[in-house]
């Protein structure tokens, strides 16, 4: 039982980081109805970034964590947010009103360049971040039995990760941009009829996905505490599976389909076999594209026009 | 003819090779209602939205207010205060009523947003009552009147109206047509009308157009165009 109780604490953490990356997916599916198979490696990237600026924050003597991990965080999501633009720029926005492969194609193509980029640039090897929060938040009176442990680097990433969806929720739901980029994932010409500036509005959607993209960088880098070049890419399509399970273009539905990632994959490999954890997520994915196309919460394609 | 609002010449538009507008010339003064007929397929709607940059004109040029408007993105036409209530509404299905007039106001900066939404409730009374339902669940005629509240949540000072009586029921037809009227008489709106609906449409005009595969036929006042015997055998008469 405790042993359960500590790999659903587990599931839901790492969930938490899949489905920040998978909204970055949806969000992108919804508004130009292209899977962007960069996305993992934007949020690679992100970890990167967040990874070189913790660095020389250490080196500046910033010590403080709370105020460290902050700053680490403003600071690569800004950055990680104009990698998701330049590549919407450069790679998406030249094929828009080209066949439908042909931004896909091109986000393969944007996925190589950016693990390639990252391996030149930082090394082929592990990079470590030094261990910055320590210690639990809670743990069980074990009486001799299993303890159960949420470590505090636990509660930072579901925390943040709550914080952070609810406030992208609130963007998309309440705002004045919000509405209009929902006009534009619903039918962007008239959305331009109207005065919306649907380029502009695309970009955003970039940055907004790139955003959280680098959050769940940070987050991954502070539980994992390394990053390579090549984390992008499992992640990536774990956060994509998560996407397609809660039903492509619901963003409700990629956080749901995050957290149940990350829990069937720790579950399967407390209970099954850690070496085929991936094989997990995946058979997900096969079954959900099977049988349920359209996801859990995704819509099924029966509109009245 | 004074300056006009919107002035359209030469223009021509293209699907792929298939040439839509073959040079098209028309004229919209301020504060008329001037409508556009024509048979299914003869390009009416396609001049609503080249006016509009998509499809782009690709010879001639569109003026509106004297200043050319041909190249302009989109976007930036509709910031002009030129709305339109498209071909088959273009309601956000998945957006409530009240966020589909949000929608409409943008351009706006919603600088008088309730005093308009008041406005438009007052002229379609049932989109009050179905304030807070999603777009895609009304029904054609209640969709109809969104997509022309919508329009006018922009304080447009020309109104693009395709085919706003197209699938309506004669009744709420007609209303929409007197409100259209009402509008133009009481605010002067200026008002570009595209119908197949020859009689009311020129009834209600001062002025219209005939179109025949992408080119303007003929053109006069409305009443006057009325009386011609070819618009009537084609356009009233024809098909009964």
């Amino acid at each position: 039982m405790e042993y359960f109780a500590q790999q659903l604490i587990n599931g839901v953490t790492l969930g938490s980081i899949y489905g920040l990356i998978a909204i970055g997916y949806t969000m992108v599916y919804g508004i130009v109805g292209m899977i962007n198979f960069a996305h993992g490696d934007i949020f690679m990237v992100g970890a990167f970034l967040a990874l070189i600026v913790y660095l020389a924050l250490a080196a500046l003597g910033v010590a403080f964590a709370p105020l460290a991990l902050l700053i680490v965080l403003v600071v690569a999501m800004a950055l990680t947010a104009l990698y998701g633009w330049t590549v919407e720029r450069i790679a998406y926005r030249p094929l828009r009103g080209s066949f439908r492969l042909a931004p896909l194609i091109s986000a393969i193509g944007m996925a190589i360049f950016l693990q390639n980029y990252v391996q030149v640039a930082q090394g082929a090897r592990v990079k470590p971040l030094p261990p910055v929060v320590r210690g639990y938040f809670w743990q069980s009176e074990g009486g001799g039995g299993f303890v159960v442990n949420i470590s505090n680097v636990q509660v930072i990433i579901v925390l943040t990760t709550i914080v952070s969806m609810i406030a992208f929720w609130l963007i998309v739901t309440r705002t004045s941009f919000g509405r209009a980029q929902r006009a534009c994932e619903q039918d962007s010409k008239m959305a331009a009829l109207l005065g919306v500036d649907v380029d502009r509005t695309i970009s955003l959607t970039f940055v907004m996905g790139a955003a959280l993209a680098s959050v769940a960088g940070l987050m991954y880098l502070l539980y994992y505490g390394v990053a390579d070049f090549y984390i992008g890419f499992v992640a990536g399509i774990k956060a994509f599976t998560a996407a397609v399970l809660g039903g492509i273009g619901s963003l409700p539905g990629a956080m749901l389909g995050g957290l149940l990632i990350g829990l069937i994959e720790t579950l399967w490999s407390a209970y099954f076999s850690v070496e085929y954890k991936d094989v997990a997520a995946f058979s997900i994915l096969v079954i959900v594209l099977i049988f349920l196309p359209s996801g859990l919460l995704g819509r099924p394609e029966v509109e009245k026009v | 003819m004074s300056e006009a609002m919107l002035s359209l010449r030469g223009v021509t538009a293209y699907y792929g090779a298939i040439a839509a507008l073959k040079g098209v010339d028309i004229e919209v003064p301020a504060g008329e209602i001037v409508t556009l007929i024509g048979a299914n397929g003869a390009g009416k709607s396609t001049l609503m939205m080249t006016i509009f940059g998509a499809p782009r004109a690709r010879d001639g040029s569109i003026l509106f207010d004297g200043r050319d408007i041909t190249h302009l993105p989109t976007y930036e036409i509709a910031r002009l205060k030129i709305a339109q209530s498209p071909e088959g509404r273009r309601i956000f299905p998945r957006m409530t009523v009240l966020e589909n007039l949000q929608m409409g106001a943008a351009v706006t900066q919603f600088a008088h947003f309730d005093e308009d939404l008041r406005r438009v409730f007052d002229i379609f009374p049932r989109l009050k009552d179905r304030a807070s339902q999603r777009g895609g669940t009304l029904s054609g005629g209640e969709q109809q009147m969104l997509a022309i509240a919508r329009a006018l949540m922009s304080r447009p000072r020309l109104l693009l109206l395709d085919e706003p009586s197209l699938g309506l029921a004669p009744l709420i037809a007609k209303q929409i047509f007197s409100v259209v009227g009402e509008l133009n008489r009481n605010e002067g709106l200026t008002v570009f009308l595209v119908e197949q609906n020859a009689y009311h449409a020129l009834k209600l005009a001062h002025r219209g157009y005939v179109m025949v595969n992408g080119q303007i036929t003929m053109s006069g006042g409305g009443l006057e165009l009325l009386e011609r015997p070819e618009v009537r055998a084609a356009y009233l008469e024809g098909g009964r």
